[in-house]
């Protein structure tokens, strides 16, 4: 195992971003969230969870995809090029790792979306233990070591020494950019703190929350609780939850003309939005009932059918942060457990 | 506030025991004490799940709406500063005064758990309004902090613990016991920016938008059947766009939109997941307003006339505006 | 140009409109082919493409032809939106940007509709993926049992290739073409009625397979109808209509229980329907 003392830090950052785009927690404007770090950026890595997620650095909120040039009758279709340029994601906690294996389910399957593929191969992910869970934090519901969080290169901030070790070949590449940094430490010192983290996690109120077996196995029975009318009856319909949300992956794709041609761009989207599934004569889910169950659902029980067994969620609690009325996936989740109905 | 919080269910009770309303708005608890959510009480079962406490900040009144368009009749426990959409909602025709039963609570302010949090505080297990002070313990140790440094903005700058609507009046009014801010100290400072300081300003501010529309959805001015910007149809659907015009301008049509019926409330800013000070544009129109037709309040009333639709002839001169309003 | 070698999912290529023709009021059907002439690309009778009016957007639509005729496609559209309002005023020579095919197919190849006897059943536009299985078993007419096309219109002036259902597919081996407009009308010597009454009238056996494609509250009448008839809802298929917006499954918008439209669908089997959640 090796080590960084925080002295270095910032000849660290330096080292990394001479490798590609770096993105690093910092604080902006009393937010942490993931940035791109330069010289002067103040890089936070007590925060436990960034605002956002940082999926957009593989999925953008807003991406231009193809122009289309007409020409009289003619119409051309010019492609816009694949990101190409190296990007380091660092500081990503084990939830949002998490997080990239449930979206490379959606986007690396077949067919595979070229951009996201480019851009995920693109980057190195260096991810960044937790030693501070927090209350909202349940990671562990879906077997995710915080302590340990995986990625190309793990990181544990221990005191004031960053603790380093690449778990990948791209990981073991970037260690060798910057391994004149770095210096031998005690996996011991580590495995301390791990266990201590793992101490405050098991006082968290969410600790023993786990999401009852019959919701992904009583399918019709969920559907159709009367629980949904008392879940849904407060939600605002906005979007918060899912654009925050690190699994969240629904798109949209429009049309913007803009100087003799048009930019056909792909945008989050979510199916809490009135006019998801508006079609010109009808609309499947024309009320916020239906609309509120169709994220949970997705999330708890048509996606892991889908794929083994994987939940949308990997409990990084930031639905539970941002949500203006606090409706969130963990009280969806305990409401239908001890509903009658299901 | 736990006094109030007996009151309220003993009257939610009696109003559904005696059918006066199907349904009661109120707050539910959520995991951590401080994640109350909005609710609907339409069962007598559903009550000992009511609760009223420090941590009640959300504006109930637009969910009136849903119960008017239905021809229901429901009752809302409204604090002195949620009255204000109640009224406007009412002025707006998106809810029917004869169908709803409006009973005011007191309020000392609601604490913004945002400003717990920035002090550095994680892992909550427990949170305690003791008088004036609160303690909140985590899984790490116990801070203890002062009400009034941890209340939200809107409460800083209250309106009052009159109602401007209500049907009934639960317990003794209470006042928010903190250093006052200047509800236009904002404004005031944008006004002594450059114009070319102000639209940085903006641009940086409006450049934080995710377009998850929660301030449009809790606004109680925005009472659109179909906005705008949901409209496919209309071109300016609003979805991030290829650049950041659209956010501006979705915030610049909003403001435009509730100019004259923004009550105030606050609520944009705080529901907004990027911090965005979202007020600041309707305070400055709301300043605006009261100084060319003279002191106004969106909400205080149901049925005076708002300046903006009422035309007089001494009414000011459109050149006025065209300096900025100052 | 691209830097990736192949074609992102989303990136559509380029077709030319060679032939439009006006079917009744509000649909159009438009001939399109590759530049260099034949199908954009291959598919299978049911399969469904990806429709771009730039500047408006895309929008799925069910291909009218089959793929037996190599030289071109045709889709079947109804005006009823903005983005079909822009096809709609397309003109023949214009070039227009289409990707697919997209979702499964009509078993045409299986043991499930070869050599079994079948009836069509279609209502308005419901026609257009019909159509392409229809054209697909008469090309192939020895792979098939007896044909039964059912169909249904507002009006006369609203059937969907009048000429060809009145005239060339009643001349087709053990081929029969069975007509019916909702409200009597001057000229008219057809059946008049809704579809689920004429299907009982029709009196068919239930020993057939069914293919059923209309709007939504016709395709529930009519399986009511078969049922009561002595169908088994695994002698039936039909299509679902769903917003769709990237065709491959990734975008959301047409999941319905842990199914997409798009990929899992468009063609069900009426029986597979039944285990999703009540919402299409």
């Amino acid at each position: 195992m090796l080590k960084i003392n925080k002295a270095k830090w910032l000849e660290l950052f330096a080292a990394l971003s001479a490798q590609g785009t770096l993105y690093v927690p910092a604080n902006v404007d009393d937010k942490v969230d993931f940035t791109i770090w330069q010289n002067a950026t103040e890089v936070d890595l007590q925060a436990t969870q960034t605002a956002k997620s940082i999926k957009n650095i593989f999925f953008p909120q807003v991406e231009n995809l193809l122009d289309f040039k007409t020409d009289g009758l003619k119409l051309s279709v010019e492609q816009r090029m694949l990101p190409e340029e190296a990007t380091i994601a660092f500081g990503v906690r084990g939830c949002d790792v998490r997080s990239f294996e449930v979206l490379d389910k959606v986007f690396l399957k077949d067919p595979v979306d070229t951009f996201y593929k480019a851009r995920r191969e693109n980057c190195t992910i260096v991810s960044l233990a937790c030693s501070a869970p927090d209350e909202t934090c349940f990671c562990g519901t879906f077997a995710i070591d915080a302590t340990n969080p995986g990625g190309d290169v793990t990181t544990w901030l221990v005191g004031d020494e960053l603790f380093w070790q690449a778990n990948t070949d791209k990981g073991s590449q970037l260690t060798e950019k910057v391994k004149t940094l770095l210096v031998e430490g005690d996996a011991a010192e580590v495995a301390a703190q791990q266990k201590a983290t793992k101490e405050i996690m098991a006082k968290m109120p969410l600790a023993d929350f786990k999401i009852a077996a019959k919701i992904p196995a009583e399918q019709e029975k969920v559907f159709n609780s009367t629980v949904w009318q008392q879940l849904s009856g407060t939600c605002l319909s906005c979007c918060a939850c899912t654009y925050v949300c690190p699994t969240c992956h629904c798109y949209d794709v429009r049309d913007f003309e803009v100087d003799n041609k048009v930019e056909r761009f792909r945008c989050w989207d979510s199916c809490m939005c009135k006019d998801f599934t508006k079609m010109a004569a009808v609309n499947p889910r024309v009320s916020r009932l239906e609309r509120f169950r169709q994220r949970y659902m997705h999330k708890l029980v048509y996606f892991p059918e889908n794929n083994e067994g994987t939940f949308a969620c990997v409990g990084c609690g930031r639905c539970l942060q941002k949500c203006p009325v606090n409706l969130n996936i963990v009280k969806v989740a305990k409401a239908l457990e001890v509903a009658k109905d299901v | 506030m736990q006094k109030i919080a007996e009151l309220i269910k003993k009257e939610a009770e009696s109003l559904l025991k005696e059918k006066k309303v199907t349904a009661v708005l109120a707050w539910q608890p959520g995991e951590f004490y401080y994640d109350n959510s909005p609710a609907y009480f339409t069962s007598l079962e559903q009550l000992d799940k009511l609760v009223y406490n420090e941590f009640c900040p959300a504006n109930l009144s637009k969910y009136l709406m849903t119960g008017s368009k239905k021809k229901e009749t429901m009752a809302i426990f409204a604090k002195p500063c949620d009255t204000y959409g109640i009224n406007q909602l009412i002025k707006d025709h998106r809810v029917k005064r004869e169908l709803i039963t409006v009973i005011g609570i007191p309020c000392s302010g609601m604490i913004d758990i945002k400003k717990i949090k920035a002090q550095g505080v994680k892992g909550i297990i427990s949170v305690a309004v003791e008088g004036e002070k609160v303690i909140v313990k985590t899984a790490y140790g116990e801070k203890t902090f002062n009400k009034t440094d941890i209340l939200l903005a809107k409460c800083m700058s209250c309106k009052g613990s009159d109602y401007m609507i209500a049907d009934k009046e639960l317990g003794e009014k209470m006042e928010v016991k903190c250093q006052k801010l200047d509800p236009l100290a904002g404004v005031t400072k944008l006004e002594a920016m450059t114009s070319k300081e102000r639209f940085a300003f903006w641009q940086e501010e409006l450049s934080k938008c995710i377009r998850c529309n929660a301030c449009r959805d809790i606004c109680p001015a925005c009472s659109c059947e179909q906005c705008i910007f949901d409209n496919q149809e209309a071109a300016v659907a609003g979805k991030a766009s290829a650049n950041t015009a659209e956010e501006q301008m979705f915030h610049i049509i909003r403001a435009y939109h509730v100019a004259g019926r923004c009550v105030g409330c606050g609520e944009c800013a705080r529901v907004c997941p990027q911090g965005i000070q979202l007020g600041l544009l309707n305070t400055k129109f709301s300043k605006d307003i009261s100084m060319f037709y003279g002191k106004y309040q969106p909400g205080a009333d149901t049925d005076s006339k708002a300046p903006l639709v009422d035309y007089k002839f001494d009414d000011v001169e459109p050149t006025i505006s065209a300096k900025g309003g100052r | 140009m691209c830097n990736c070698g192949s074609k992102d999912v989303l990136t559509p290529q380029i077709g030319v409109v060679t032939e439009i023709r006006t079917e009744t009021s509000d649909v159009k059907t438009f001939r399109i082919e590759k530049p260099e002439g034949g199908m954009v690309f291959d598919f299978m009778p049911g399969q469904c493409a990806m429709l771009s009016a730039p500047g408006m957007g895309e929008a799925i639509f069910s291909i009218t032809s089959s793929p037996t005729t190599k030289d071109y496609m045709e889709f079947s559209i109804k005006r009823c939106g903005e983005i079909t309002e822009c096809l709609h005023a397309m003109e023949v020579g214009q070039q227009i940007a289409i990707r697919g095919p997209y979702g499964k197919s009509f078993p045409v190849t299986t043991d499930a509709l070869k050599h079994k006897d079948l009836i069509f059943i279609a209502g308005g536009i419901g026609l257009a993926p019909l159509h392409s299985v229809i054209d697909y078993m008469l090309a192939k007419r020895e792979d098939y049992g007896s044909i039964d096309v059912v169909y249904g219109a507002r009006s006369k002036e609203d059937f969907v290739d009048y000429k060809e259902l009145s005239e060339v597919w009643p001349q087709e081996k053990n081929t029969k073409v069975h007509l019916t407009i909702d409200r009597a009308q001057e000229g008219w010597t057809g059946n008049v009625g809704f579809v689920p009454q004429f299907l009982k009238d029709l009196k068919f056996t239930p020993d057939k397979t069914v293919l059923l494609c209309g709007p939504p509250i016709m395709i529930k009448l009519c399986l009511a109808a078969l049922i009561e008839m002595g169908f088994e809802k695994t002698q039936v298929y039909t299509t679902l209509e769903f917003r769709m917006k990237c065709g491959v499954g990734k975008c959301g918008r047409c999941n319905v229980g842990n199914k997409y439209v798009c990929k899992d669908g468009p063609v069900f089997r009426c029986d597979e329907i039944d285990e999703l959640p009540d919402e299409y």
